[in-house]
């Protein structure tokens, strides 16, 4: 065997797949030849929110036109029922959303299935719907748990008698919109079968877990579902689990013996394949003259479906943050005529930190004590609801050598104090957090003829750089250069990973490489292959105490004319434990506080109450910063050393980005102008009025 | 998408097909025809008529070809010389690459971007007359505060036609019944009981040039759009202006709105309010304040009536 000194993990290595996408040869699951007999799919989808579906007829002339099939409730095979309601398509009736899936019109062109599509003739009885949130709702309940599985509601101490007795208080609430999480690559499945094996290129976050959702509801054990995810152009949590297109497509090709292929044009992803819940988030901080709170309360009011009960675990983040001897926190969901809400980005703690971080940044005024200090008096040294040690913790170092590098030290802390020209000039800073975690999962490692190695995992790469992380760490595990090291991924029937998701895949397969790795180079030399499987020693870890932390800092300046808002700088300082490729990790980082920068100034989805639909369901519509809104923005991390998370001592950096700095924006807002914008996006026509 | 036939022309006799629609850059036609709220029969592609040219007028001026992209025109020395603000319009919009497609007589006659005459599902009086009009209710903010009605509350989106309308800009037609002209001021229509009909256009009337005409202080002019994020945003409010200035009073000015109305919106009111006023931050808002007293905001766009305003003092306050 040879041996390198050179580490791999912590080098700046290139996206290996890097050259493929820039030339077009990397393929994406709309992009599979599979033969002459590929057939197109279309979705009709309803065009109202609530009723029943009483018909479908086609259109004479569109039958001739070569179209195929046209599925729906009426004639659609029966599924067996799965976990998640959204799948079963054509399995009722009954209609639950504006965009629901009423129909699949498979054609030899996509024209010709696309224009079917638009001329069917669908009966529905409409009933009246309901999809606005709001805090008065009668049908608010509190769920039994939030996601995945934690309580919704905590309490301690006495919150409201230190309320009475505070001399500083702040009951703020705060909005955030729906957002949707547009990856690139809009959801796509190529779908064929092979006798009765199902073959399936599609574009999701988790293969192995796609191969188990559609083979549940065709009856096939997850074995004879192969799911293939070479690329994906993205999902922000929106390809965690299977969705409607993969079963749409497998039932498509069964009925038509042909396969077929289905890609959601844009709009569709604003019904169809999930979204961030809005929130309606109250917050009240109390404290004591010297800047210790005295009680922390944090309640979201959100939405999920009439299909499925999804409820985003908003308050969750508040829980770790900051010491109080007194604390509540909770969630109140209220299912609405509305698509089902999903993962994006930092569920929970990308919209529930708006609210808390924004509180704190009010707190501080009312105190008078600058908000780096007043974080850092109430930083505390264990769980603060559970007492758990946490296994690495560098907040305040965060927000120390963050305020050092933006220059945070000569910051006059009134606000509407700088203008040059037209523009009010301020900065803000808020925390930051995402949990550490890790999933079980089992890779397998074989020595080749050639002296190379190959290693296998089920694993994605969603652009973020999972190949080459995973090559890293199997070359160092191996003690051989990256060059002889080939990882394959994006395939269910390689051993099985967890999903990429939680900010979690390079910990969980990273361990399960890690070991596999090390087995086979100590294990019995004539053995050319190990296998490892980390789910005991996974599930033995203590779960709690286990976050990456983090400072962001913005100066914004403001148009005093017209209220338009524009991000001069925005910086990050992390904690986020061992970086395992500082390109990756660096662009990682960058694109959630790009990903901020759009929830605070420019993400959101319009609904129309009257028509049961978000309005402005394209790209041209639906605003995410552009170019020209990123001026200097910069990532910077500690050295964090935590040997109680995983082998590699890396935490998650795919998230905490988004995490803190919507709210670092909006107090650079307020400092700017001395307008506090609590309705998120913060456009200029919230802005201007008050200037 | 709907089928259709396709045919090139290669000059404008040959272009003057009844019942044809004409594609130029194609950018927002093929849209539109994607999301079903363009069905045409019969495409009559128009980028081959030679009308690509931006001309000298006679008496001074230009004459800029139907065809002329976007990009080129906003390029043009003449027009960066003589006109800024049209230049600064073009440059405002859209992106690189759309701009290297859209062409004069595309853009001025783009529709409009209200997202329920987008979205082939919903009502829209503008796309299927009498099926009501759900913005006015509904999703508003960026529509109009000017010379709406109650069938209808669009604004036009271009960011050219502003700058257009303010230069006293004549569009040239060809049509079945010849030649004709009409001011760019007049092209569009207001929305009326019969918003279906965006501009006063007949059916397979061409347009061939748009005429801009000389005006020696446009050579002092400025475009100033305000839209949602830096840049590829449809505008929010845009104001146009041309002044002209003589010790310290506006002897002459040019001014005209976007994204307010279903035209481009040309303040002949704010600039009889100017002419022989001080150059001041006070008769600018006043002048502004005479044009907007014609307001009337839904709930959700009334902010576009003090953006106007300060835009107005602050562009004219950049020219004096
Ligand atoms: C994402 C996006 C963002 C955009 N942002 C902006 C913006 O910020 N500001 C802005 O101003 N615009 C913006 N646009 C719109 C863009 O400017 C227009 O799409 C473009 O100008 C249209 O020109 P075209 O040549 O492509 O027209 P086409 O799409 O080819 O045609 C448009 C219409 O004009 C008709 N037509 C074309 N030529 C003639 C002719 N000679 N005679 C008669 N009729 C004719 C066509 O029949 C059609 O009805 C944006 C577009 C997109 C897609
Ligand atoms: S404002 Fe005009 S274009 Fe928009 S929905 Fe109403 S009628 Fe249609």
């Amino acid at each position: 065997m040879t041996t390198t000194t050179d580490r791999a993990v912590g080098q700046p290595i290139e996206r290996l797949e890097g050259q493929d996408k820039v030339r077009g040869t990397a393929r994406y699951a709309a992009e599979y030849p599979v033969g002459d007999e590929l057939a197109y799919a279309w979705v009709a989808q309803s065009t109202v929110a609530r009723g029943t579906l009483t018909g479908v007829t086609v259109d004479p002339l569109v039958e001739a036109d070569d179209v195929i099939a046209v599925l729906w409730h009426g004639n659609a095979p029966r599924l067996s029922e799965a976990d998640d309601p959204e799948l079963a398509v054509f399995q009722s009736d009954e209609i639950r959303y504006r965009g629901q899936a009423l129909a699949l019109v498979v054609a030899r062109t996509l024209e010709a299935a696309r224009r079917a599509a638009g001329l069917l003739v669908v009966e529905i009885d409409e009933e009246p719907h309901d999809c606005v949130l709001r805090t008065d709702h009668p049908d608010l309940y509190t769920p039994d748990k939030v996601n995945p599985a934690f309580p919704s509601e905590t309490a301690s101490g006495d919150v409201d008698a230190a309320f009475e007795s505070s001399p500083t208080t702040i009951d703020v609430t705060y909005r955030t919109p729906a957002l949707h999480n547009n990856p690139m690559e809009p959801h796509a499945t190529t779908a064929l079968w092979d006798g009765d094996d199902l073959v399936l290129y599609d574009s999701n976050q988790h293969p192995p877990g796609i191969a188990a959702a559609v083979g549940t509801v065709f009856d096939l054990p997850p074995e004879r579902v192969h799911v293939i995810t070479e690329h994906v152009g993205g999902g922000f949590g929106s390809k965690g689990s299977a969705r409607p297109n993969a079963v749409l497509a497998a039932m498509a090709a069964r009925v038509t013996g042909r396969p077929v292929r289905l890609a959601l044009p844009r709009q569709a992803l604003f019904s169809m394949v999930g979204h961030r819940t809005p929130t309606i988030q109250r917050v009240r901080l109390a404290a004591s003259s010297d800047g210790r709170l005295t009680a922390i309360d944090h309640e979201a009011v959100e939405h999920s479906s009439r299909l499925f009960e999804f409820a985003e675990q908003t308050v969750v983040a508040t829980r770790h943050m900051y010491a109080a001897p007194n604390r509540r926190t909770g969630h109140r969901l209220v299912r609405l005529d509305m698509p089902t809400p999903r993962w994006m980005r930092a569920p929970g703690e990308a919209p529930g930190m708006v609210a808390l971080e924004c509180a704190m940044d009010e707190l501080a005024v009312a105190l008078r004590l600058d908000p780096i200090e007043l974080r850092v008096r109430n930083e505390p040294s264990v769980e603060p609801e559970s007492g758990v040690p946490f296994s690495s913790r560098h907040y305040v170092e965060c927000l120390r050598r963050g305020a050092e590098r933006f220059g945070w030290a000569d910051r006059d802390p009134r606000p509407r104090q700088r203008r040059e020209g037209d523009w009010w000039i301020g900065t803000g800073v808020a925390g930051a957090t995402y949990p550490t975690m890790a999933q079980p999962s089992t890779a397998r490692a074989r020595r080749l003829s050639s002296g190379d190695y190959e290693v296998s995992i089920a694993a994605t790469d969603l652009g973020t750089g999972a190949r080459t992380i995973l090559t890293q760490i199997a070359a160092d595990a191996l003690g051989v250069p990256l060059s002889q090291v080939r990882v394959r991924i994006g395939d269910s029937t390689l051993p099985k990973a967890s999903v990429a998701g939680g900010s979690s895949g390079s910990a969980s397969w990273g361990w399960a490489v890690t070991g596999a790795c090390q087995a086979l180079r100590s294990g019995d030399p004539s053995s050319d292959e190990a296998v490892f499987d980390s789910t005991e020693l996974v599930q033995q870890q203590e779960k709690d105490g286990k976050h990456a932390f983090g400072a962001h800092f913005a100066e914004v300046r403001v148009d005093a004319v017209t209220g338009e808002v524009r991000v001069s700088r925005l910086f990050g300082m992390y904690a986020a434990g061992r970086i395992l490729n500082p390109r990756t990790a660096r662009s990682q980082f960058l694109g959630g506080m790009i990903m901020g920068m759009g929830m605070a100034l420019h993400e959101e989805s319009v609904l129309d109450p009257a028509m049961g639909v978000w309005v402005n369901h394209d790209l041209a519509e639906y605003h995410i910063p552009s170019h020209a809104d990123i001026e200097s923005i910069e990532a910077e991390w500690l050295d964090e050393q935590d040997d109680q998370i995983n082998p590699m001592g890396s935490k998650g950096v795919g998230e905490i980005g988004i995490v803190g700095s919507p709210a670092a924006i909006l107090n650079a807002i307020w400092h700017a102008t001395g307008v506090r914008v609590r309705d998120l996006p913060a456009r200029l026509d919230k802005i201007l009025p008050h200037l | 998408m709907k089928t259709f036939t396709y045919r090139t022309a290669t000059d404008v006799a040959q272009g003057l097909e009844p019942g044809a629609t004409f594609l130029a850059g194609g950018t927002n036609l093929v849209d539109l025809m994607k999301l079903g709220v363009a069905t045409p029969d019969v495409l009559v592609d128009v980028n081959r008529l030679g009308l690509g040219e931006v001309g000298d007028l006679p008496g001074g001026g230009l004459r800029i070809g139907a065809g002329v992209r976007n990009s080129d025109l906003a390029a043009d020395p003449r027009v960066r010389r003589d006109y800024p603000v049209l230049s600064e319009a073009l440059l405002a919009g859209a992106s690189g690459q759309l701009r290297n497609m859209a062409t004069t007589a595309g853009n001025l006659l783009q529709r409009t971007r209200c997202r329920y005459f987008m979205d082939a599902t919903m009502p829209c009086n503008k796309r299927r007359p009498g099926s009501g009009c759900p913005a006015r209710e509904g999703d508003h903010r960026n529509l109009a505060i000017l010379g709406a009605s109650p069938s209808c509350v669009a604004t036009h989106p271009s960011d050219m036609a502003v700058a257009l309308a303010a230069l006293d800009a004549v569009v040239r037609i060809s049509g079945p019944a010849g030649e004709r002209t009409v001011p760019v001021t007049e092209l569009h229509r207001l929305p009326g009981d019969t918003p279906d009909r965006d501009t006063v256009l007949e059916h397979g009337e061409l347009i061939t040039a748009v005429d801009v005409p000389s005006l020696g202080f446009a050579a002092r002019s400025a475009y100033r759009k305000v839209r949602d994020r830096a840049s590829y945003a449809f505008a929010v409010g845009s104001v146009a202006a041309a002044a002209q200035i003589t010790d310290g009073t506006v002897t002459d000015v040019r001014l005209a709105f976007g994204a307010v109305a279903h035209k481009p919106w040309r303040a002949f009111a704010a600039e009889e309010a100017l002419r022989g006023r001080p150059a001041t931050r006070e008769s600018f808002r006043a002048a502004a304040d005479a044009e907007l007293a014609a307001a009337e905001p839904l709930r959700d766009n009334a902010f576009k009536v003090p953006l106007i305003r300060n835009l107005v003092a602050s562009v004219l306050e950049g020219l004096a």
